[in-house]
């Protein structure tokens, strides 16, 4: 359908350039995303009255609204208050907040699941209730959230796509841009799913084999 | 602050008749999903290996794709390809559609797979088919069983309308966006649009726990409690 | 530095109530280094909210609580200061999940003593050792069993130098051969001078180790004394009656070789005649 040459010179490097953006975008957004997720969670779960109305109010928004609302929001709304981001800073930033509020409920979900007794174990050493939930509580939780864990950030391959719709040159973006001048839609966005494919079940090996590092036994269980 | 005011007065009635349009896209795709989706469900449960394999693959790439991608794939590309012509609205709703299939399947599968051989095997005993077993006795408990993963479905689809904005259906966001452009007023716009949002996303669920609530069985609660999605 | 002549703990009038339901009706009562206070009593009478209460993991809604003279204040920055000084063994055990035997014993040191890794480690290998657990130290709580986990447990308090332990029916959620290990570890820390309150059914345990025995019911403290007088020469009537009943329950046999003399049994068997 395409000549080989046509494709070696032409396409390969611009989508590979925007496979390379669109893993930056993921790898530039997964740690703020869970270390938010983790945030809302513990604020949701431990905090006073007013962190823990806070931070449900923080959910309700952030998975209400849809990403791209908030991408717009964030790109062509700030400006008129005065705050430029950067595109790719703009995109990371929603992809942090938005998916930070799903990860906080699976990470929510796993502190919930765990027995009362290890926080009443750990306050009766001694330690505070800070360093209880840093100790104890979180490394359980975070193991058993991590299957919910990393399906989010399967969303975050996915919907990086976004990305595009504020100017960042992703892969899709570079895709939408060669196919419109040459007019080869379908075949670029045939070789640009498998690309997501690929990252999408490389996400999930990663997932299967953090599962089985960190894994302890009775963790199913929650101990007896 | 009065000019916002304004604005927001004369946007809202245009936004609102977006608000129809994309609540025709969820409800359109949710139905798409669901016609599609239970019996991909049913053929995937009982249907034998080969099938399986074939919704297995269905499934993996219609939930591995992002939606930008398909949406440009099919309304840019197949949809020229063969020919058709399609308005972008019926695009979107047909791969939002296909999309939701994917999804719905599994939430139904997982379903049907919680209820265990047992039902089946007590509906065959009495001399029931195949068919008027998964009719009338596995069916009607599995769809109960799926109304929370219903829930979540229709918040993720009402979400993903918004992207239709990319292939110019005109939603919430589509006109949202032309009258921040033209009003120079993005921020306002914005919240308003997200605001709507939210609205519908947390009215549907209400309203999705009145429906469970009402066809609810009695005492059958606790095994509805496992995770199905 | 100046020994405290008085008590370890001192519990002045403790009364907690959830809702209509009073739990602790105003107990009170003294602890002295080296002794071993049994608190026994019906189910539900409040004994295990009273330990909770010791270590603010519960807060009483009036009374007292003095730890070596100091008074235990509930507030947030002071509390894990007094609960450093207090072990507290659960009925569940409540071992760390996510971490091994060793771990467990390790993270008070480590967290709250501030000590570094291989002290802690070192300590934590020689407190295992005590409980007789030294080579399931990097097994995971899942992998042990009852007795073996309650031990544990044990251990981990014991890594913090405690003043005193609190154990809250430590046997009562074991299966009935694991009970004896347990109690074996707790009989040797009361013989070798640790300060314990312990709530239990173990009566055997009771009559061998307590130096005290403080019999609850209602919330109230009804009777205490040694175990000579609790068990065979009780004051109450309510306190006679509730014997008899444990006796029954567990054996006057029990765990322990008997201590009473030939007199005294007859004397009791008489006024058994009376009462049944």
């Amino acid at each position: 359908m395409v000549e080989f040459d046509f494709f070696r010179e032409i396409i390969f490097p611009k989508l590979m350039e925007g496979t390379l953006m669109t893993i930056v975008l993921i790898v530039l957004s997964v740690i703020p995303q869970v270390l938010i997720g983790i945030l809302i969670a513990v604020g949701r779960v431990y905090g006073n009255k007013v962190i823990s109305r806070l931070s449900l109010v923080y959910v309700v928004f952030f998975r209400g609204t849809p990403l791209l609302v908030l991408l717009f929001i964030l790109y062509y709304g700030l400006p008129t208050l005065g705050i430029y981001l950067h595109p790719i800073l703009a995109a990371v930033a929603g992809f942090a907040m938005c998916g930070g509020a799903y990860q906080s409920e699976y990470i929510r979900g796993a502190i919930q699941s765990i027995k009362a007794g290890q926080m009443r174990a750990a306050l009766s050493l001694g330690l505070t209730r800070t360093r209880a939930v840093l100790f104890v509580i979180l490394p359980q939780a975070l193991r058993r959230a991590l299957p919910g864990i990393s399906n989010e950030i399967t969303y975050l391959v996915k919907y990086s796509s976004l990305a595009f719709m504020i100017t960042v040159i992703e892969l899709t973006g570079a895709g939408k841009i060669i196919a419109g001048r040459y007019f080869i839609y379908t075949y670029i966005f045939t070789l640009i799913a498998a690309v997501y494919l690929v990252l999408v079940s490389v996400v999930t090996r990663v997932q299967k084999s953090l599962e089985v590092r960190y894994r302890y036994p009775g963790i199913e269980s929650g101990g007896r | 602050m009065e000019d916002i005011f304004e604005l927001l007065v004369r946007a809202v009635p245009f936004l609102l008749q977006g608000t129809g349009v994309t609540m025709s896209l969820v409800i359109g795709s949710l139905l798409i999903g669901f016609f599609l989706g239970v019996p991909m469900a049913i053929g995937e449960v009982y249907g034998g290996k080969t099938i399986a394999r074939i919704i297995g693959i269905y499934v993996w790439f219609f939930r591995g794709v992002p939606i930008l991608v398909l949406l440009f794939l099919f309304y840019f590309g197949l949809f020229n390809l063969i020919g058709l012509n399609l308005p972008a609205f019926l695009s979107g709703m047909i791969v939002l559609g296909l999309r939701s299939t994917a999804y719905q399947s599994q939430v139904f599968r997982g379903s049907i797979q919680s209820l265990g051989r047992g039902q089946m095997m007590a509906a065959e005993s009495l001399g029931l088919t195949r068919t008027g077993a998964i009719i009338h006795v596995i069916l009607p408990q599995a769809l109960r069983l799926s109304i929370p993963g219903w829930s979540n479905e229709y918040c993720i689809l009402l979400k993903d309308t918004a992207i239709t904005y990319a292939i110019g259906v005109m939603e919430i966001m589509t006109r949202g966006n032309f009258i921040a452009t033209t009003s120079y007023r993005p921020m306002p716009i914005f919240l308003t649009c997200a605001v709507i949002f939210i609205i519908l996303t947390y009215g549907g669920i209400h309203l999705l726990h009145v429906l469970e609530r009402s066809v609810r069985i009695p005492g059958y609660d606790e095994r509805t409690k496992e995770a199905i999605y | 530095m100046e020994e405290s002549r008085g008590p370890v703990l001192r519990v002045e009038d403790i009364r907690k109530s959830y809702g209509d339901n009073n739990v602790l009706n105003g107990v009170s009562f003294d602890v002295k280094l080296g002794d071993t206070k049994v608190i026994i009593g019906p189910s539900g009478t409040g004994k295990s909210t009273l330990l909770r209460c010791i270590n603010h993991l519960d807060i009483p809604d009036s009374g007292k609580i003095f730890l070596n003279g100091e008074e235990v204040h509930g507030s947030k920055k002071n509390i894990s200061k007094y609960r450093r000084q207090i072990g507290f063994v659960f009925q569940d055990f409540n071992l760390f999940d996510h971490l091994t035997a060793l771990g467990n014993v390790m993270l008070g040191p480590i967290r709250v003593l501030n000590m570094s890794k291989e002290e802690a480690r070192e300590l934590a290998r020689t407190e295992l050792d005590r409980v007789g657990l030294q080579d399931k130290a990097d097994l995971y709580p899942a992998q042990l069993s009852g007795g073996q986990q309650q031990r544990v447990s044990i251990a981990r308090t014991l890594a913090m130098n405690p003043l005193l332990i609190l154990f809250d029916e430590p046997t009562s959620a074991l299966d009935p051969e694991l009970i004896g290990e347990v109690l074996e570890v707790m009989r040797n820390l009361a013989l070798s001078g640790m300060t314990m309150v312990v709530v239990t059914h173990e009566m055997g345990f009771a009559r061998s180790v307590a130096n005290e025995i403080i019999f609850m019911e209602n919330g109230k403290i009804l009777e205490q004394g040694p175990p000579n007088k609790i068990f065979y020469q009780p004051e109450l009537e309510r306190t006679k009656r509730f014997m008899h009943k444990i006796s029954e329950l567990y054996g006057r046999e029990d765990r322990e070789p008997q201590v009473a003399e030939n007199q005294d049994n007859e004397r009791r068997d008489n006024e058994l005649e009376d009462d049944v």
